[in-house]
């Protein structure tokens, strides 16, 4: 008898939660449909300049017309090979120097204004001479991409490194643990979940540096339809670009998350 | 010839505005088997005298004799257990406990096979496959000291290892260490401001005064209360007589301007 209305609270509960996430997913659907329904609307009737703002199934349109003549894929690809290899290559560099900082106090503190500097810099800036040095093409764009995140990632890293729980390290050391031990056995690991969360922050600013370096070299990629749908004043062009960014890169961030998930088991 | 001999040892710490005398010209030492306390005032340097013997910090002056070898760096002889548990979370209780053997690179079917062992003597076996947060505070305790005891050191050295644990907790965990040292006849020192777990545990207690840290007083547990666990000490007619004696010690100390 007690078991039974343990379980029908239980069931009761559980059905709670599922009726409060079909609400929510509800109302995420309700208010995508309104706004594509209201932009259609508006764009057909010149509320608005179709001209400027075009509407959702012009740009659904020129998807179609884009994807049959490959071009499409082509940029969209382009772009997503520069992002991701911009990206790992910020976070991975941006981790190893602050493993060096970690590594010796002195060349932290030495290097600390240097850091500072660059960090407060605008490192689109830097783009044309980048484009002058690495010449107009991948390179360039990837090292666009690196360098947006480069900077930040050390500081708040080796920030991270440096705030771990003293007290870890002093277990190891006192099995008699060296340097490298600290580091691979409690630095690094209780350090991920900060790792993580710089990644989430590198993957909307390697997209910042990939679409600037597209606009800059203007060779291929969805920067490069940005700056021509600009040009020829086609802003469907621009907006459809705008569209496949946004999708590609909230998958991008579903995968550091997929990827926090395996890192950080508990 | 002592198991442990502390020589002399004194230590400055050095800040911007001053330097400060942390211990000053302490000696004593422990024989093989012997379990001693160190109590005495905040202040007194216990902690810091702890981390020297350990290895862990260099003294300014002495030196630290472990079985008539130099110690001036953290060792397998040692074992060290701190205020609380400092289990790795991302890590499993039996990857907790195997840590020691990893990092002195003495990881073996044999040696494995001894961590679980002790782990089964802790009522943790089942346990082992779980992370540290799936534990209570006397579980995760209680894994810290099969970590530190994985490696086989002769010497423990605990920082109050009980105070962040509640009471009923802490006697249980007082019994099980207090028996699990003596069945394999190793060494403690152990660092407390509980004067009542000072005397339940130890064949001695030596109290120390503050600033600069020094010895003020060794007591002598007599043979009875030695023998039993801690648990029945505290219940013994002579326990009450040795905690007013050096309740009375610690207050005046405490009291004095020093």
């Amino acid at each position: 008898m007690n078991n039974l209305q343990l379980e029908k609270q239980h069931s009761a509960y559980l059905k709670m939660l599922r009726r409060e996430k079909f609400e929510i997913t509800g109302w995420q659907l309700f208010i995508l449909l309104a706004f594509l329904t209201l932009w259609e609307t508006a764009g057909r009737l010149t509320w608005i300049d179709p001209l400027l703002f075009s509407y959702p199934s012009k740009i659904a349109s020129l998807f179609v017309v884009k994807i049959s003549d490959g071009s499409l894929a082509l940029h969209t690809g382009v772009t997503l090979l520069e992002t991701i290899a911009g990206f790992i290559l910020g976070t991975v560099l941006g981790t190893l120097f602050a493993a060096a900082l970690w590594w010796s106090r002195k060349a932290s503190k030495i290097s600390d204004p240097y850091l500072v500097v660059l960090n407060s810099m605008p490192k689109v800036a830097l783009g044309p001479i980048i484009i002058v040095a690495l010449g107009p093409g991948y390179l360039a764009i990837i090292t666009m991409g690196a360098s947006i995140s480069i900077i930040i990632t050390t500081l708040v890293i080796y920030h991270a490194f440096h705030t771990v729980e003293p007290n870890y390290v002093k277990v190891i050391r006192s099995f008699g643990g060296n340097k490298k031990q600290i580091f691979l056995e409690a630095i690094l690991p209780a350090s991920f979940p900060a790792i993580i969360s710089t990644l989430k922050v590198n993957v909307g600013l390697s997209w910042v540096g990939v679409i600037v370096g597209e606009f800059l070299v203007s060779k291929q990629g969805l920067g490069y339809m940005i700056i021509y749908g600009f040009q020829v004043f086609n802003f469907t062009l621009v907006l459809l670009s705008l569209v496949m960014i946004a999708v590609f890169s909230s998958l991008m961030y579903m995968g550091v998350e997929w990827i926090e998930r395996k890192l950080i088991k508990n | 010839m002592s198991f442990l001999q502390v020589n002399a040892i004194s230590h400055v710490y050095l800040t911007k505005t001053e330097a400060k005398e942390a211990i000053s010209n302490l000696s004593f030492s422990i024989e093989e088997g012997e379990f001693v306390s160190l109590i005495g005032p905040s202040g007194c340097g216990k902690s810091t005298l702890l981390s020297i013997i350990s290895g862990l910090l260099t003294p300014t002056e002495g030196k630290v004799i472990v079985e008539g070898k130099n110690s001036n760096q953290p060792g397998k002889s040692m074992g060290y257990m701190l205020q609380q548990d400092y289990l790795f979370p991302w890590k499993t209780i039996k990857e907790n406990c195997l840590l020691g053997l990893k990092l002195t690179n003495r990881l073996t079917k044999d040696t494995i096979e001894r961590t679980l062992k002790l782990l089964d003597q802790m009522g943790l076996y089942d346990v082992r496959h779980a992370y540290p947060d799936q534990l209570s505070g006397g579980m995760r305790q209680r894994v810290a000291l099969v970590r530190t005891l994985a490696t086989g050191p002769d010497l423990l050295l605990l920082d109050e290892p009980f105070s962040a644990l509640d009471y009923q907790t802490k006697l249980k965990l007082e019994d099980l260490v207090f028996s699990t040292l003596k069945e394999h006849n190793k060494s403690a020192l152990l660092v407390t401001h509980d004067i009542g777990e000072a005397i339940a545990m130890s064949d001695r207690v030596i109290l120390l005064s503050p600033r600069p840290g020094k010895i003020a007083r060794t007591f002598h547990i007599p043979a009875h209360l030695r023998e039993l666990l801690p648990f029945d000490a505290r219940n013994d007619p002579k326990f009450a007589e040795h905690f007013q004696v050096i309740w009375k010690e610690l207050d005046s100390l405490e009291q004095s301007p020093t």
